[in-house]
C-alpha cells in the first residue's frame, strides 16, 4: 500500500461479506428443516390476506416450532397500520 | 477401526480433490493404511492429481455392479506403501451408484483393516455428494474465504447434520471441520478477503486447516503429484498441519498473517 492510498481508503470489502453472509446464514438456517412445503403455503396465505388486507409481503411471518411428541404451526401477520387506525374510527364512529 | 471421512464443499472448484488427494497422502506417509475414493461419477478426475490416470483398469461402479473385486479396483500408489485409489466411474448413467452398493464397498474397506477411507464428494448436492456423506464418520468442509462458498458450505452442513446414517439413526453426528484453502493473508490483512476468524464465526466450526493460496497447486496437479509432496511448499506444510489435527495433535495455525512489512516498506508500496 503506498502513501496515496491510505488516504483513499474504502471500507474493507470483506467486513461487507462477512454481514451479508451472517444475515443469509442465518435465514436460511432458521428455514432449514421444516416440511418443504412452508414457502408454499406462506405464499398462498398471503395471497388470501391480501385479498382483504393489503399488508406487506414480509408481514406474513411463519415458524415451526418443534415440542416433544408435537409440532405448532405459528402464523403472525402483522396488518398496516393506517387499516387499524381508519377501523378504530369507524368503530368509534358506529356506537 | 476404520474412520471414514468425506472431503466436500458445495460448491466446484474450491480444492475438494486436491485436499482429498493431499490428506490421503498425508495420512499414509505417517503409516495409516488409506483408500481415497472418487465419487464423482462420470467426471473422474482424482486418478489425474495422484498420478494414477494410466493404471485405472477397473473403478469403483465396477466393483459395485461385481464386475471385478475390489482389490483388482483399488490401485496401489507408487510413492506410498500404505495408500490406494478407487477410481470413480466415466459412465453417464446417474443411478450406478447406489446406496448398498457404496456401503458394501465400504463393509470390505472395513474388514480389510484400513484406518482411513477418504470419500471425495463430487460438487453440488446431488446422488454423489449425497452418498459420499452418508456413511461419514467426519467431514472436512473445504472453503474459499469467498461468499457463494460459505454459503454453500453451510448448507453443506445442514444436509450433513440430517441426510447421514449417523444422523438419521439418531447415533449421534458426523463430526465436522473446516478447512479454509486458497486463502491470502496479504488481501486478509488489507480487508480484501475475509479471514479465518470471520469464516469460523459465521459457520461456527472448528479450523482443521488454512491453506495459503499458491502457485504450486497448479505445479502439483500438472505433475500428478499430490502437493502435500513438495516439501519445499507452505501448501505442504498447511496439509501436513492439518493431517496432525486430524490425527488429534494440537498444531498452531500457520500462514494465517501476512509478514510484518517495515515502516518505510509501507510507506512506499512494493
Amino acid at each position: 500500500m503506498g502513501l496515496l492510498d491510505f488516504f483513499r481508503r474504502q471500507p474493507p470489502s470483506a467486513q461487507v461479506a462477512k454481514e451479508r453472509l451472517r444475515i443469509i446464514v442465518a435465514q436460511e438456517r432458521g428455514a432449514r428443516g421444516g416440511p418443504d412445503y412452508l414457502p408454499l403455503l406462506r405464499r398462498e396465505l398471503l395471497e388470501v390476506i391480501r385479498k382483504y388486507v393489503n399488508v406487506d409481503p414480509e408481514a406474513v411471518v411463519i415458524n415451526l416450532e418443534r415440542d416433544q411428541g408435537h409440532e405448532v404451526l405459528e402464523l403472525s401477520v402483522a396488518l398496516p397500520e393506517k387499516i387499524q387506525a381508519a377501523k378504530a374510527a369507524a368503530a368509534a364512529a358506529k356506537s | 477401526m476404520t474412520e471414514i471421512i468425506v472431503v466436500t464443499s458445495g460448491k466446484g472448484g474450491v480444492g475438494k480433490t486436491t485436499t482429498s488427494a493431499s490428506i490421503a497422502c498425508g495420512l499414509a506417509s505417517r503409516g495409516k493404511k488409506v483408500a481415497v475414493i472418487d465419487f464423482d461419477i462420470g467426471l473422474r478426475n482424482l486418478d489425474l492429481i495422484m498420478g494414477c490416470e494410466r493404471r485405472v483398469v477397473y473403478d469403483f461402479v465396477n466393483v459395485i455392479n461385481g464386475e471385478c473385486t475390489l482389490k483388482q479396483a483399488l490401485i496401489k500408489d507408487k510413492r506410498l506403501e500404505t495408500l490406494f485409489v478407487l477410481a470413480a466411474s466415466q459412465t453417464r448413467d446417474k443411478d450406478a451408484l447406489t446406496a448398498d452398493g457404496v456401503e458394501r464397498v465400504l463393509d470390505e474397506l472395513r474388514a480389510e483393516n484400513f484406518d482411513y477411507v477418504l470419500c471425495d464428494s463430487p460438487a453440488g448436492i446431488e446422488k454423489g455428494a449425497h452418498l459420499a456423506m452418508y456413511f461419514a464418520d467426519r467431514a472436512i468442509v473445504v472453503v474459499n474465504p469467498e461468499v457463494s462458498s460459505v454459503r454453500d458450505s453451510d448448507r453443506i452442513l445442514g444436509l450433513l447434520a440430517s441426510k447421514t446414517k449417523l444422523a438419521e439413526g439418531g447415533n449421534g453426528r458426523v463430526q465436522e471441520h473446516l478447512l479454509l484453502t486458497r486463502y491470502s493473508p496479504k488481501r486478509v490483512a488489507s480487508g480484501e478477503m475475509m479471514g479465518v476468524e470471520d469464516v469460523k464465526e459465521i459457520l461456527g466450526l472448528d479450523v482443521v486447516g488454512v491453506v495459503p493460496e499458491s502457485t504450486d497447486v497448479l505445479s502439483a496437479s500438472n505433475a500428478g503429484t499430490p502437493v502435500i509432496l513438495n516439501e519445499n511448499s507452505d501448501v505442504s506444510r498447511a496439509y501436513q498441519d492439518a493431517v496432525s489435527r486430524l490425527l488429534g495433535e494440537t498444531v498452531p495455525l500457520r500462514f494465517v498473517d501476512e509478514p510484518k512489512r517495515g515502516f518505510f516498506a509501507r510507506l512506499f508500496g512494493g
